[in-house]
């Protein structure tokens, strides 16, 4: 019973600060797009520095019709939201978020992470696929042959750190770069491609093409409305979040820093490299997709399979 | 080409079998059967083609463009533009109005260079009246056409990075426009649509006050803004990837096609109204005109930037030129123009254009002709994007820089 207790409690507690970082990151996210632009940014809706913005957003959001497009094919179409919801939630398990805090820290925490977050396709294909709209199945195909090929080099860029920290447990990895130093100076060309492959596994600018809007409007949640809508806005910003801390974890020490508790660091770090992603996609324009695959296959690739090469053979040679 | 319009509201079915994702409206009633459509092209039966609507509602069609293309996955194999959703019937109804009311009216076309627009008017309807502008009112009228021009190409530089996905450099231009407009609002009284112009001149004078703050705005944009626009956008690697060779038209297809402005430019023909058949008192200002080499996107785009420096150049020259005197020349109430007709032409951000008047004598046209280079411009849409892919497609067409209330007039 306690266990069930406990399980519940981490349930609750992973779903509770989803919203809330949501809450935050639509905050920022808005205010860092207007110091970009030159413009102030939220400040009507109240709060200091118009903090009350998201809240405004969700209430606007829960008080939309949930439309349903004619012709769409119904359970794909009403799952897709929930699909989406369910890797960006389940990630939270490994995330080593203080030294000893993290909600399960599994063995193969490294890879639990990439392959539940290749969930995060299917939703968007099921919803292209049931919203019976061409711009939708634009989206998913676009979206499918992109995360696709990103998944890939991903993976390998994080082997390189694999390799040196010698486990996929996310806390030992963490806890090797407290005596080793941070894995960012060793592994940064595997960083840079980790980086570049998260920004465009979470469809951000410069890699927004599922859901590019000059292109085919809002891709493939372009026929969802309110609160379906908001659970795929709400994944999405949560997958910023997690592969951010992800990166955090794998390249910057995760929880690691001297004086404040390691929560304090871990939570720090994360919001910088999310700060870093809003401020490339606030800057750049959109990539094509056979620039996107040739730069996934072509350069990222390559790349980070000469990088787990290099780290391997200097590994040997020590 | 009677028959290609009668067929548009089929054409979603042309040469495409529907796939079970695309099965049938429900309204409808029954999945539609999977049959070729009878005029699909022979080349097209057997292919897997799937046909969008992109327009008249969408975000990046400049008004209410609407295409109609046939994508072969991520390929626009064809693309067939629809106008006529902003028709106001404009030439017909001029013909039961007095030549001064034609003026403000005309702002409508091409409502990103009003002030183009009321000047080609205006020059015709003088042409054929025979009434002589005051030397005051021929430079404002070349102060405020350039002023337009800058504005125009600030719209550009916003809505086409925004097709391309960068939506700051839209917050950028907006930035300049807005102070801009609050000028040209000073001057005018309005912001957008602002029938300055009048048959002999303009309605107002500019105050000293008004053209120091133009002198300010100018340094600014000059210094400051313009240099951002080009570090923001222009010179990024993504930017360049995206535009360099995408819609690319040779000189002799900018030719056959009747482009003008910036999309004829692009292709390295130095045609410029401004200097080729000079009017107004351009022939008395000093001024280049950019040209591009390859006639892609990124030339026009960086032909349309060159001329925002090559207009602050031609109003810095107006500024000290200016002669004083009289704006409006005197003129009847109503004015007729003797029997005859007269093709006036000016360069406006987009290109020609022109006004082919008729009149027979009297205080109305017989007849009015507008030419709109975005017209012209938007016929050439399926040789730019044709094997391409949608996201060149949108580059192409937001490199055109069209404006439907001038294509639909």
């Amino acid at each position: 019973m306690n266990i069930l207790l406990a399980a519940a409690l981490k349930v609750v507690g992973v779903l509770v600060f989803v919203m809330a970082n949501a809450f935050m990151l639509i905050w920022l996210e808005r205010k860092v797009s207007g110091y970009i632009q030159r413009r102030y940014g939220p400040l009507r809706v109240g709060g200091p520095a118009g903090i009350y913005q998201s809240a405004a957003d969700i209430l606007k959001l829960l008080a939309k019709e949930d439309f349903m497009p004619g012709g769409a094919d119904r359970w794909l179409w009403l799952l897709a939201p929930v699909v989406s919801m369910v890797p960006a939630v389940l990630v939270y398990l490994v995330l080593p978020i203080g030294r000893t805090f993290t909600l399960q820290d599994l063995g193969v925490g490294l890879v639990f992470f990439s392959s539940v977050t290749s969930f995060t396709l299917l939703a968007i294909f099921m919803a292209g696929w049931g919203s019976n709209n061409k711009y939708s199945l634009l989206g998913a195909m676009r979206a499918g042959a992109q995360l696709f090929s990103y998944e890939v080099p991903l993976i390998l860029s994080t082997i390189g750190v694999v390799l040196i920290a010698g486990s996929l447990r996310l806390q030992t990895i963490v806890a090797a770069q407290t005596q080793h130093g941070w894995f960012f100076f060793e592994q940064i060309v595997g960083f840079i491609v980790f980086f570049i492959a998260s920004i465009a596994e979470l469809n951000r600018t410069p890699f927004d093409l599922a859901e590019g809007e000059s292109e085919i409007i809002a891709g493939y949640h372009t026929e969802y409305s309110g609160m379906r809508w908001a659970m795929f806005m709400l994944a999405e910003y949560s997958n910023l979040f997690t592969s951010s801390a992800l990166g955090v974890a794998l390249f910057f020490g995760g929880w690691h820093g001297p004086w404040l508790p390691g929560w304090v660091w871990f939570l720090l770090k994360t919001y910088i490299v999310v700060f870093v992603g809003m401020w490339i996609r606030w800057t750049l324009p959109r990539i094509r997709i056979d620039q996107l695959l040739d730069l996934g296959w072509k350069f990222l690739l390559p790349v980070s399979v000469a990088n787990i090469l290099g780290t391997a053979l200097v590994l040997m040679v020590r | 080409m009677a028959d290609d319009r009668g067929a548009f509201p089929q054409a979603p079915a042309r040469g495409v079998r529907s796939g079970a994702a695309m099965a049938g409206h429900p309204g409808t009633g029954s999945a539609p059967e999977p049959v070729l459509d009878g005029d699909a092209p022979p080349e097209d039966v057997g292919r897997r083609l799937m046909t969008v609507n992109v327009g008249p509602q969408h975000p990046s069609t400049h008004g209410v463009l609407r295409l109609i293309v046939t994508l072969d996955g991520e390929t626009v194999v064809r693309v067939v533009p629809d106008i006529g959703y902003l028709h106001r019937n404009f030439e017909k109804i001029v013909e039961g109005w007095a030549y001064p009311g034609i003026v403000p009216f005309s702002d409508r076309n091409d409502y990103l260079s009003a002030i183009n627009n009321e000047i080609a008017v205006c020059l015709a309807v003088e042409r054929l009246a025979d009434i002589e502008i005051p030397p005051r009112a021929s430079y404002l009228r070349v102060l405020f056409s350039e002023l337009q021009r800058i504005l125009s190409h600030l719209l550009f530089y916003g809505t086409f990075g925004m097709d391309l996905g960068a939506f700051s450099p839209f917050m950028y231009a907006f930035r300049e426009r807005e102070v801009a407009y609050t000028l040209m609002e000073k001057a005018t009284g309005a912001r957008m649509l602002y029938g300055y112009n009048r048959i002999g001149g303009l309605r107002n004078d500019v105050g000293d006050e008004w053209l120091r703050e133009l002198e300010g705005f100018l340094d600014y944009v000059e210094g400051q803004a313009w240099p951002e626009y080009m570090g923001l956008l222009i010179d990024n690697e993504i930017y360049r990837a995206r535009t360099i060779g995408v819609g690319r038209i040779t000189q002799e297809q900018a030719i056959a096609w009747g482009a003008s402005g910036p999309m004829l430019r692009a292709t390295g023909i130095p045609w410029d109204l401004r200097k080729t058949a000079p009017y107004l008192c351009y022939d008395r200002l000093e001024f280049d005109v950019p040209v591009g080499k390859n006639g892609d996107t990124y030339d026009s785009a960086m032909v349309r930037m060159l001329e925002i420096k090559e207009s602050i150049r031609i109003i810095r020259q107006v500024l000290r030129a200016l002669p004083s005197g009289p704006v409006l020349a005197k003129v009847r109430p109503t004015v007729r123009t003797k029997p005859g007709d007269y093709y006036s032409r000016v360069e406006s951000p987009r290109g020609e254009v022109g006004v082919f008047l008729v009149s027979d004598g009297g205080h109305k046209p017989y007849r009015l002709k507008w030419r709109a280079p975005s017209f012209c411009h938007l016929q050439m849409v399926p040789l730019m994007c044709e094997g391409w892919k949608i996201a060149d497609m949108i580059a192409a067409v937001g490199s055109l820089d069209v404006v439907m209330g001038e294509v639909d007039r």
